[in-house]
């Protein structure tokens, strides 16, 4: 029995939660266990979204893809819960699977140990991740919101520790508040359309009258707060950089996704509910545009002022942030289709960033620790090596690929080629020129000219920070200690970066396909009709969908 | 009916977000949950105020919606309820954490200097 297609939608929801709940019934001491089910299940949630993407992109016609509805009990759909597959969640699925695994392979070296069950936490985070990219229907979205979160907190507190302690306080005091931000605009825009599905709300928002638009407006406005304190944007994004600095390497790498779930669920619902033939089109776009320039503004400050290289990469994920909010703000399916680029790619980059800081600053940690006790002893040494210093100095193995992997994380973040940052930031410059098309001969907003200074004027930032903070880190200390790095974690690190490069290569197709993702998400009579008329299964292990 | 729920709603929010703002952990954590209420009544006054209107609709016949309240509010409610009292009890091991390492219950965990 080899269930089809329909019932792949499923599987990246229910695979970590059963994976999750299994590796609870072991004592943590069977750390090879433990690490062998969540690798093989984020190797096989991975085969099923590269298998998801297919379905969603090559299946139906080159337009429109073809968006998959699961009926969550087979209620007739403007009722009850569904799971819809379409390209842009089909994306971020794999997105969130190619961070996974990197992540977890790096956890095995060190901090799988430094707390209890953190694979059963990381699957649950994941099963939350999934889950949100995939339902139909908001009051679900809540729920899935809540995993996620509930078990980020864990992971965010994983190994303990005053700074972890202090910062998770503030992280969940903050969260928790904004879940009840989340569920005011969940009743307000119930209480105005009398429906949670999100098709069936596309459908509706059009015809609510006048009188009660206001409401629903106030309550779509509220629910976007909740989404942008996720997402950080300026002026709720104090408590991002404090937290995934003080959050694990491999939790930090891969919160880097859950930030960008804060700009999936804006994305996809201000598109779905305030499409360009309603009323209110383009509802909260200038306040997106307006809130993301500030966060890039914010974030460069940062950027240019962090000391340490964890706040650097907290600094470097508002940034990420505030250039996909501003890019949505546009309103324009070819800077949308850019931004998704962008999203990709300055996720990988920031996870992989995150990942690598570990490994430098264990470094710097041992250098420090070393000198304190050692100058004395050894002083005379250290003339020596001054002496051999202008012969030249010997780069050892692993410090050289840390470097390298910092030039291209350097070159990732600031958007230069021939990396995807760049590919993206041009994609996005370029549709921003040409509203319309190449050919369009449209006015060009001032709003795009603004984007476009941003963008550059933060890649520069991002630059001068990233040469600084590489030049302290590989090039200043004269006696610098190589670093003892496991090949297990260096590995995951080279991956994402080969990945990026990757992308590059591949950037037509991938182009491509993101192209036909915005023209989907600003068109999305697809997508509510084929939540509005999935067939229901005549009986179990049928054909649930078209 | 309207009135004094609203008026509940009101003074819960108002208590809560002066409670949130509050340095003392404990007071955070009060001031959380007594949002959580508020949310949660808010939640099922958004299915209308009706009283002596069952939820569930029985019998085949024809029903009039009029006469029922709406069951989805009150779904939501039980679902929120739930999640809420699982995170605010976990907020509550993290505060007491937070106690231990710092030996404050201040919410930058350490006093103010005067």
């Amino acid at each position: 029995m080899i269930p089809g297609p329909e019932h792949l939608v499923i599987l990246p929801i229910v695979l970590p939660l059963l994976a999750g709940a299994l590796l609870l019934f072991f004592n943590d001491q069977e750390r090879v266990l433990k690490a062998t089910v969540s690798i093989v299940t984020s190797i096989a949630l991975l085969v099923i979204s590269v298998m998801l993407i297919r379905v969603a992109h090559f299946d139906g016609t080159a337009e429109n893809g073809r968006v998959v509805v699961y009926l969550l009990g087979n209620w007739p759909p403007p009722f009850a819960i569904v799971l819809v597959l379409d390209r842009l969640a089909a994306m971020m699925l794999l997105l969130t699977s190619v961070l996974a695994i990197p992540a977890l392979i790096f956890s095995i070296g060190r901090w799988q140990k430094a707390g209890p069950h953190f694979h059963t936490l990381f699957l649950l985070l994941l099963m939350g991740l999934n889950g949100s990219f995939l339902t139909g229907d908001l009051f679900n979205l809540f729920v899935f919101f809540e995993v996620m979160l509930a078990a980020s907190y864990g992971l965010v507190l994983h190994s303990s520790g005053p700074q972890r302690v202090r910062a998770g306080l503030h992280y969940i005091a903050i969260n928790l508040a904004a879940s009840l931000l989340f569920l005011i605009g969940v009743a307000m825009i119930y209480g105005v359309t009398g429906t949670l599905n999100m098709a069936d709300l596309a459908v509706r928002i059009p015809r609510v009258s006048p009188e009660s638009m206001m409401m629903l407006e106030a309550g779509a406005g509220i629910l976007g707060i909740a989404f942008l304190i996720k997402a950080g944007m300026w002026p709720l994004a104090f408590w991002l950089p404090t937290t995934y600095t003080a959050a694990p390497a491999p939790v930090a790498a891969i919160m880097a996704i859950m930030s960008k779930v804060g700009v999936y669920v804006i994305l996809r619902l201000s598109l779905l509910f305030f499409s360009e033939e309603t009323v209110s089109a383009g509802f909260g776009t200038n306040a997106l545009l307006l809130g993301g320039l500030a966060t890039i503004t914010f974030g460069a400050i940062g950027v240019l002022a962090s000391q340490s290289l964890g706040r650097l990469a907290g600094f470097s994920v508002l940034v990420s942030s505030g250039t996909l909010l501003a890019s949505l703000g546009l309103f324009e399916a070819g800077v949308t289709a850019g931004a998704l680029l962008y999203l990709v790619s300055s996720t990988v980059a920031i996870s992989a960033f995150f990942l690598l800081i570990e490994l430098v600053e264990r470094g710097q940690d041992q250098i420090s620790n070393v000198l304190a006790v050692t100058v004395e002893a050894f002083g005379d040494e250290e003339v020596d090596e001054d002496f051999e210093e202008e012969v030249g100095v010997v780069i050892p193995g692993t410090l050289a690929i840390l470097g390298i992997s910092f030039g291209a994380c350097a070159l990732l973040l600031a958007g230069l080629p021939p990396l995807p940052g760049f590919v993206a930031k041009f994609v996005i410059i370029d549709a921003g020129m040409n509203p319309g098309g190449a050919d369009g001969g449209s006015v060009i907003s001032p709003s795009a000219w603004w984007l476009t200074a941003f963008l550059i004027l933060s890649g520069l930032a991002s630059l001068i920070s990233m040469s600084r903070a590489g030049i302290r880190a590989f090039w200043a200390p004269v006696d610098a200690v190589v670093p003892r790095v496991l090949v297990t974690e260096i590995l995951p690190i080279a991956a994402l970066l080969v990945l990026t490069f990757a992308i590059t290569v591949q950037a037509g197709p991938i182009m491509r396909y993101m192209q036909a993702t915005a023209d989907n998400l600003h068109d999305p009579r697809i997508y509510i009709e084929s939540v509005i008329d999935a067939p229901r299964a005549v009986t179990p292990m049928r054909e649930t969908t078209q | 009916m309207e009135l004094v729920l609203s008026i509940g709603i009101g003074v819960l929010v108002a208590s809560g977000v002066w409670l949130l703002l509050r340095p003392r952990t404990y007071q955070v954590i009060i001031g959380l949950s007594l949002l959580g209420y508020a949310v949660n009544l808010f939640i099922f006054s958004m299915g209308r105020l009706k009283t002596n209107a069952a939820p569930v609709v029985q019998g085949v016949d024809v029903v009039d919606p009029a006469n029922f309240a709406d069951p989805i509010p009150q779904a939501l409610v039980l679902t929120a309820i739930v999640i809420g009292f699982a995170t605010t009890a976990l907020f509550l091991v993290v505060l007491l954490a937070a106690r231990g390492f710092t030996g404050t219950d201040h919410v930058d965990g350490r006093e103010p200097e005067r």
